[in-house]
């Protein structure tokens, strides 16, 4: 036992709790992340877990895991590898300590790697430390299953219930490593179990009994570690997941936009957290309708539209395939929707549970005809807010459906979230049609300057028209398939969408001369940033460029990227971006990085690849 | 204010003349006018298809969509907006084909939607392949040797489903069809009024039996809730039931009198009589049923879906999204 305890600062630390899917290691690690955000540390999460509901128990098929990067100063991305992997059981251990940097502190649950265990989790032997190669001293063995079941002896309750709880101890522990306040933890499980005061304490009462065990046994590892928090920005701050913050955002543009917020969507992972979420706030009026399919989810939403609500539709990329038809609708129709693409791996059923970039093309292409539609891609689990908010905007004032993209990785990230003042968002003002046009209105007559035309919501009387799938006479709106007529409203489609204002693109890094642009989209944001600051630290200079809004391009778009000696597109698909840029932006030839694992870019890769492109 | 058939009119049909359709548009017309609901706040919606077309028709607000999706675009237009009457209108091929599965969960969810299904057995606009109902054998130009597949029976796809509200009435049949469309608007939930309609071009004669005022008096039933079922050129027909079925039996013979015939109860929860009466017909020795069927009340998905939201407003203590924001655990940083 080391005789005096050592207290060290670190800039950031990254944590990674895992086990069974059952075994709560998404709860230890939201109170872990909520007990660092509370006192001010940057945070980012990353739950991973298994497409399977429930794998056998103690199988390397069912682990799952939750990732939590938290920093004094602000952290991007929820961390390439763990300084700290909680595994509960022998497949948790298994699997998941290829996530562990080398020196990683590993904690196990020694009740949790018996025999029977050990051959579930495909040990050859008992020595499974020695197997993976792990040094014993970097291990806190503790047998946490024994020490909760004799911790709550006196509660009453069954073992069963009492196994529930062993995700607390493994909390208390990682609590008692770096510091924590745990009355930070408490008071958030009696908020979680307010009507369950039994569970909340029983769970308390573990939370303490590993954080004294921590404290009596320190040890196996020698150190205390304390995240201090630097560059604070003052104010009320939220754990929020990406999903939660879109559903956040549609709220908010419904209730600026003055409009009953509508949802037609059908469950489909990663994207039905956003349903669950818009579900429960009825007290706001918001309208979700779980419907029959995936096609009636997004034609329900065109109907909502038609009858004036701000309409929204969620899935993933095999609904957007089945959507398709019925946002194409929306385009000829010209009705303002927002159509929610979550994107998961691919193609068909693909990867649920993980998180690609792979949608792209779909979006922007994915149906028949001319269709153009703005595309918007959320670039972190607090940029979803924003991103929902702008969408909705966008469709709402331009009289178009709107491709929103976020991804698992963001979707289900989470990060502390400064809470927004609708007051300072932008008005929505979509364009109803004045009430002195009465007379000489049709449905395509258009407002000159932006080329969308007024909306005529059922109700109104002297307004009413008849929309549809087939193509309209410019003036009358009658049904025509008059050649002229047909090239004109296809082009006053596409002029439509070209004229969307869009906000410029942002240079980070060393904008003026950096010998390499890292350009990308989305989701990937954090990553390609954090490999940014790393290389620049390494006294290389680098800038990036990242996309939110891809249709319409920013209108410096070829500007910047031709500004630039190399220039490299990282997104997690083969090439999409980069094509669509390279449709856009004449003589652009770009250096590509690709990856289609399905699992957020790894920091260190990045680094690595990009200084090869330097180098070259 | 009082309407006219006119108030609801709007430019010319493009459908080949003689077409069932505008029998039915001039019906549709009529039934609105009789109903008042004023054209700004009615909404027709169709998918697509030659009947599909009628919205164009419409002096109303309206949409004529994709194949097939009229049902759940009219259930998101009807959900947002309750106030607004929505008429749905289909063929049997956008209706019970490509659009089967939200015809069906239209029905389950008993969404307040006036459905028309405009069948006449044949898919007209693409140019002649039969269609979900067209008969076991039907030769068409997709099923040159006959078909090998059995049609829906559009009533039976309703009632298992758990409609509420079946009618039927024949295109030609203008007061027949403008009675149901009527019952079909005062009934609250999804209600689906089967139209037989006659295709001039691809399915002459299709529903010959019934298709004029003889025919009907010779071969169709007028069903009325709460009126023995009587039929006939001389109404000396009437519908018993017998074991597990009914039965045709003549008045006056056999010591049967009016006494003994059933009596239509369109009310019933239990469907089971009111399916046999809407199977009857196709040649098994019974008349086609015509009329309201069936008119069940039951507790429509629009009013739930508001009055839900409206309980939850009343128990929740957030009612704005800066209010929604309170209710997350919240930490300050200083």
């Amino acid at each position: 036992m080391a005789e005096t305890l050592e207290m060290k600062e670190l800039a950031e630390v990254v944590v990674r709790f895992s086990g069974d899917s059952g075994d709560g290691m998404q709860l230890a690690g939201n109170i872990f992340s909520t007990v660092s955000a509370t006192v001010g540390n940057s945070i980012s999460t990353f739950p991973d877990y298994p497409a399977d509901i429930r794998a056998p128990q103690g199988s390397l098929t069912g682990v799952s895991g939750f990732q939590v990067h938290i920093g004094a100063e602000m952290v991007y991305t929820p961390g390439d590898k763990c300084d700290v992997l909680v595994a509960m059981n022998a497949a948790a251990l298994k699997t998941q300590y290829k996530y562990a940097k080398p020196g990683a502190a590993i904690i196990i649950d020694t009740d949790s790697f018996q025999a029977a265990d050990l051959k579930k989790a495909a040990f050859a032997t008992e020595d499974y430390l020695g197997e993976m190669g792990i040094d014993p001293d970097r291990v806190i063995a503790c047998p946490i299953t024994q020490m909760v079941k004799d911790c709550l002896a006196d509660s009453g309750m069954d073992v069963k219930a009492m196994l529930k709880c062993r995700n607390m101890f493994a909390l208390g522990l990682v609590c008692w490593l770096f510091d924590r306040d745990l009355n930070i933890a408490f008071s958030y499980l009696r908020e979680k179990f307010a009507k369950k005061a039994g569970v909340a304490e029983a769970n308390i009462k573990v939370i303490q009994a590993g954080y004294d065990y921590g404290h009596n046994t320190h040890s196996s590892v020698a150190n205390v570690y304390r995240i201090e928090t630097k560059n604070k920005v003052p104010g009320r701050y939220m754990d929020i997941t990406g999903n939660k913050a879109t559903a956040y955002g549609f709220i908010a543009a419904a209730e600026k936009a003055g409009l009953k917020l509508y949802l037609g969507s059908y469950p489909i992972t990663p994207a039905t957290d956003v349903l669950h979420e818009l579900s429960k706030h009825k007290s706001l009026g918001v309208t979700t309708v779980q419907c029959e399919d995936e096609i009636a989810g997004c034609a329900s939403s065109v109907g909502a539209s038609f009858a004036g609500a701000l309409a929204v539709t969620s899935t993933s990329g095999p609904g957007i395939c089945l959507k398709s038809e019925a946002m194409n609708l929306a385009v000829i129709m010209e009705l303002p929707l927002v159509v929610l693409d979550v994107q998961r791996g691919g193609p068909a059923t693909g990867l649920p549970t993980k998180s690609e970039q792979t949608d792209l093309l779909q979006a922007l292409f994915g149906r028949n005809g001319e269709s153009p539609m703005p595309v918007i891609a959320a670039t972190s689990p607090t940029d979803c807010f924003d991103a929902a908010y702008a969408a909705s905007k966008m469709a709402l004032e331009h009289m178009t459906p709107v491709i929103l993209m976020t991804d698992a990785y963001v979707a289900n990230g989470s990060a502390a979230f400064k809470l927004p003042n609708l007051a300072d968002y932008p008005a929505i003002n979509p364009p109803y049609v004045p009430e002195e046009l009465k007379d000489t209105w049709t449905p395509y007559l258009r407002d000159s300057k932006t080329g969308v035309r007024y909306w005529a919501v059922p109700g109104r009387e002297g307004f009413q028209h008849i929309l549809g799938g087939l193509e309209k006479d410019n003036k009358t709106g009658a049904i025509s398939t008059d050649p002229e007529n047909h090239d004109l409203m296809t082009r006053l489609r596409q002029e439509k969408i070209d004229k969307i204002p869009v906000p410029d693109l942002e240079v980070q890094g060393d904008k003026d001369d950096a010998d390499l642009l890292i350009v990308g989209f989305g989701g990937t944001y954090g990553h390609l940033h954090a490999a940014m600051d790393e290389m620049r630290a390494a006294g290389k200079k680098v800038a990036l460029a990242h996309f939110k809004y891809i249709n319409p391009l920013p209108k410096n778009t070829a500007t910047v990227l031709g500004k630039y000696a190399k220039v490299v597109v990282a997104e997690q698909n083969m090439g999409q971006l980069a094509g669509w840029l390279r449709m856009k932006v004449d003589n652009f030839t770009p250096y590509q990085f690709n990856q289609v694992k399905g699992q957020p870019f790894v920091v260190s890769e990045l680094v690595e690849a990009f200084s090869a492109i330097i180098n070259k | 204010m009082a309407y006219t058939a006119q108030d609801f009119k709007k430019g010319q049909p493009r459908w080949c003349p003689g077409c069932g359709d505008h029998f039915f548009l001039a019906s549709l017309h009529k039934a609105m006018a009789e109903i008042g609901v004023e054209p700004w706040n009615t909404a027709v919606i169709s998918g697509i298809g030659c009947s599909s077309r009628l919205p164009h028709y419409m002096a109303t607000y309206g949409m004529n969509t994709i194949h097939g999706r009229a049902a759940a675009i009219a259930t998101g237009c009807k959900v947002t907006n309750p106030d607004l009457a929505v008429w749905q209108v289909s063929g049997d091929g956008d209706g019970l084909a490509i659009g089967g599965n939200h015809f069906i969960h239209a029905n389950r969810r008993n969404i307040n939607l006036n459905m028309i299904l405009l069948n006449n057995r044949i898919y007209g606009l693409t140019k002649g392949q039969y269609s979900p109902t067209s008969p076991r054998g039907f030769v068409s130009k997709s099923s040159p040797y006959g078909t090998v597949e059995d049609p829906f029976r559009p009533a039976e796809l309703c009632f298992g489903a758990r409609g509420h509200f079946f009618a039927r009435a024949v295109a030609t049949d203008a007061p027949g069809t403008v009675e149901i469309l009527k019952a079909a608007y005062n009934h609250k939930g999804a209600a689906v009024c089967e139209i037989l309609q006659n295709c001039v071009i691809f399915n002459n004669g299709t529903h010959d039996d019934v298709y004029s005022k003889e025919g009907r008096a010779k071969n169709a039933i007028y069903v009325e809730h709460g009126k023995p079922l009587i039929y006939g050129e001389n109404r000396e027909y009437g519908l018993v039931q017998e074991g597990f079925g009914l039965k045709v039996v003549k008045i006056g013979e056999n010591g049967i009198t009016e006494a003994d015939i059933l009596v239509h109860d369109a009310h019933c929860e239990d469907n089971t009589l009111q399916l046999k009466l809407a199977l009857m017909g196709n040649g098994d020795g019974f008349p086609v049923a015509l009329g309201v069927i069936r008119d069940v009340y039951a507790p429509t998905y629009d009013d739930c879906v508001a009055e839900q939201i409206e309980e939850v407003k009343a128990a929740k203590k957030y009612h704005s999204f800066a209010e929604l924001l309170e209710t997350n655990d919240i930490w300050e940083v200083k």
